[in-house]
């Protein structure tokens, strides 16, 4: 039938090799009714999520941008903005999302090994881990707020060594929190996505021939993790 | 029981003795609603755009009342704001970028794979819907009193001192971003990892090239103004200075973000179109298209060059002299791949045996109108003309002969050439013509005084102008009504067919492609057997020698 690709290579007898009249390789209960086999299922589900990853970086490239522009604009008060905060929560939060990775390329892992209960626990503790990003994040919001520096009429924070500086400060903060903010967001649909996958798995959805939503899952989560990569140094730690 | 053949009987209830397609294999509303077959999300789709593309009208035949007159007498010139907004707002999200990929590409490009569905069939249902959500955001602001913006939302304008609904109608614009989005996505990895046997790259046909060009510029630049958007409602709800420079922001930067979408976006309306008329220039001429690689190729050079002309809409917003000469140079490169496909596209009709019928009338309109469109758009790269001509009438005409005289030209070649697959019916071919040739002679009536009024000087986006330029606008508003009747007829026909037109056969023009391998209306999985592509795109006799073999075997 068609040409074979690397998941045909990597599992000879999942997919299309066996004869078409092969009832098994066809009769695979989550193989959608538009695809050949499971291969070609495999293929387009994770190209796709190529794809929306590639969507993700110029959607978040936009506002890099923009903060480029305003950081060369306003050095002096960007530089007092990013000083302001606290690093050291930052850092604690990197570790916990560089941990979720880790669990999450974990859970990958046990789903192609078809280990059902070592899948789902890292599945939970991925979840628990981003869960614990996110309230720290939360936290980390409450006291910016207490402190008078949310962005628009509640803004009230004054800079006192330089106060010219604190009109830059602001614009720093609705950086901060735009960009934090939608990462947050892309960290909570995460979450969501993350219990609907614990529930596959415990339910044993996932094995050698099909695994690929999680593989997809782990392609996404790595990449919120990337773009927190990118914004602790430059929301905590360039000054 | 007699033995009447399908054709011999005038008309027959399909759900009685007519053959199981997409159209009749389920009833219901919910089986519309909820369906996941990209043929009846791309029937859902034709009804979405017609209705925004009629609102979009409507405003567009306001204004043009408004202009029969120097007086500003019919609006005040709020009204007139918000109507010249909103027209812009409703034709260009919610009808010219889906128009074409969402319905013509939705329902064919699977066929022309030889693919049952798109990839993501769930997917492209949610992007029906989405789009459908902030189509409702737009509706909500026409109804709730309009915004008045412009259709570019520009800075500090939008987010400081405009009183109307900026926030909801921007909101349903993002929105609707999404939708686009993911359709692109769709087809990408559709175009990528669903291709029939023996269908290799170089086999596809033309119009598939294009969607898949168009894909590529979707996904990377829609992005841009959905984050653009984003930081632009931050700034209105908060009263921040992102853009604005009383607040310390830069407007220049909003309007190169905008850019980097909106002018992609351009191409986003006019590549499909080219993809519909490499498809009916090659079944009207029943030959191969002239250079398949240079036209398949170029369409990838439009994709790419698209990202790097943006700044040309802002020679006059103050950005360096270097880099407007920069830009203005790379605007007048990518004439180079459009004019490879009008000189294809032409020198696939010399010599060949062409027939009239009207998707083909609707390509030479296509032809002509794209030319003039494109050639004025040479002008506007230049930076002195820009300079001159910027923000006039001028500039009115040029993108309309792009958008109206290309994009619109070619969906509606596009919607008649594939209408009996669609429906299995032919539409009636002497009101087709009758309504081509008003389409093709009201839009040049409208739009051509336009360039003449605007190079001596009419601006744009006024109710109210000088009394010597009066004779054109009334010959404009004269052309609007003449292609607003052509606009009107084929709703009436195309809907007169679905009953009483001729039955369609399974290739009633005698073209190349899978997708007239196939039964019209096609079955619900579009094939009863997944076909095996031997013959290069648009080779009549492999194609004809292919089909003998099928029927024999």
């Amino acid at each position: 039938m068609r040409n074979p690709t690397l998941y045909d290579l990597q599992h000879p007898g999942a997919a299309g090799s066996q004869p078409a009249d092969d009832a098994a390789a066809h009769h695979h209960p989550f193989l959608q009714h538009h695809f050949e086999d499971l291969g070609q299922q495999h293929e387009a589900s994770t190209l796709g999520m190529w794809f929306f990853v590639a969507q993700e970086i110029l959607f978040f490239g936009g506002i890099f941008c923009a903060y480029t522009i305003y950081r060369v604009m306003y050095p002096a008060a960007w530089s007092a903005g990013a000083h302001h905060q606290n690093w050291k929560i930052g850092l604690f939060n990197t570790i916990v999302l560089i941990g979720s990775s880790l669990t999450m390329a974990l859970a990958v892992w046990g789903a192609q090994a078809a280990k059902r209960k070592f899948t789902t626990l890292m599945l939970v503790l991925t979840l628990l881990l981003g869960s614990a990003f996110v309230g720290v994040k939360g936290y980390e919001y409450r006291e910016h707020i207490h402190e008078g520096l949310f962005p628009g009429s509640n803004f009230t924070y004054v800079h006192h060594e330089d106060p010219s500086l604190t009109h830059g400060i602001e614009l720093f903060m609705v950086f901060y929190f735009t960009m934090t903010g939608l990462h947050a967001l892309h960290m909570i649909i995460g979450a969501g996505l993350l219990i609907w996958f614990i529930k596959r798995a415990w339910r044993g959805d996932f094995g050698e021939e099909y695994y690929s939503p999680v593989e997809i899952m782990g392609l996404y989560w790595h990449f919120v993790d990337i773009v927190w990569i990118f914004l602790f140094p430059l929301l905590y730690l360039i000054h | 029981m007699t033995t009447t053949t399908i054709d011999d009987a005038p008309f027959i209830e399909p759900s009685a003795t007519a053959p199981r397609n997409y159209l009749n294999d389920e009833y219901g509303v919910m089986s519309w609603l909820l369906t996941r077959d990209h043929k009846r999300i791309a029937i859902l789709y034709i009804f979405s755009v017609t209705i925004f593309f009629f609102v979009g009208g409507i405003f567009a035949f306001l204004m043009r009342l408004e202009l029969l007159t120097p007086e500003g007498d019919l609006f005040t010139s709020d009204t007139y704001n918000k109507l010249f907004t909103l027209h812009g707002i409703v034709m260009i999200f919610f009808f010219l970028i889906p128009a074409i990929p969402a319905v013509l590409g939705n329902f064919i490009l699977p066929i022309m794979l030889g693919a049952k569905d798109l990839a993501f069939p769930k997917i492209n249902l949610l992007s029906w819907y989405i789009y459908m959500i902030g189509g409702t955001f737009g509706v909500y602001v026409i109804i709730a009193g309009g915004v008045d913006t412009g259709w570019t939302f520009y800075t500090p304008f939008s987010t400081q001192y405009s009183n109307t609904h900026v926030f909801a109608v921007t909101l349903g614009a993002f929105i609707t971003g999404f939708s686009s989005i993911l359709t692109g996505l769709n087809f990408l990895v559709t175009i990528h990892r669903m291709r029939a046997p023996g269908l290799t790259w170089f086999r596809l046909p033309l119009f598939v090239w294009s969607i898949y060009a168009t894909s590529v510029v979707i996904m990377l630049a829609t992005p841009v103004l959905a984050i653009t958007l984003v930081l632009l409602m931050v700034e209105r709800v908060l009263h921040v200075g992102i853009f604005d420079p009383a607040l310390g922001g830069d407007p220049v930067l909003y309007q190169h973000m905008f850019w980097f979408y909106s002018h992609p976006a351009v191409y986003i309306m006019i590549l499909p179109g080219m993809a519909v008329i490499s498809e009916c220039v090659a079944a009207f001429t029943r030959k191969k298209i002239f250079g398949y690689k240079f036209v398949a190729f170029s369409s990838l050079a439009i994709a790419f060059l698209g990202f790097l002309v943006w700044a040309h809409h802002l020679f006059v917003a103050g950005i360096s002299i270097y880099s407007a000469m920069i830009f203005s140079f790379l605007s007048m490169i990518v004439a180079v791949p459009s004019a490879i496909k009008v000189f294809n596209w032409t020198a696939t009709m010399y010599r060949a045996s062409v027939s009239w019928q009207t998707p083909m009338l609707y390509v030479l309109g296509f032809i002509g109108l794209f030319t003039i469109g494109g050639v004025t758009g040479l002008f506007l790269a230049a930076l002195g003309i820009d300079v001159h001509v910027h923000d006039s009438y001028f500039v009115v005409a040029h993108f309309h002969y792009i958008m109206v005289g290309g994009t619109i030209m070619a969906y509606l070649a596009g919607i008649h050439y594939w209408w009996p697959k669609i429906t299995g019916r032919m539409y009636p071919e002497w009101w087709a013509r009758l309504s081509a040739l008003l389409v093709f002679v009201g839009f040049n009536l409208t739009f051509f005084p336009q360039f003449l009024v605007g190079y001596v000087g009419m601006p744009r986006r006024y109710h109210a102008y000088a009394p010597e330029f009066q004779v054109l606008n009334v010959l404009s508003t004269a052309g609007a009504t003449i292609l607003a009747a052509g606009y009107v007829l084929p709703m009436i026909y195309l809907f007169w067919s679905l009953k009483f037109g001729r039955k369609a056969g399974a290739n009633p023009w005698g073209a190349v492609g899978l997708e007239w391998t196939t039964p019209s209306p096609p079955p619900k999985e579009n094939f009863h057997e997944t076909p095996v592509v031997t013959w290069d795109a648009y080779d009549y006799p492999a194609f004809l020698k292919a089909m003998r073999e099928t029927q024999n075997a």
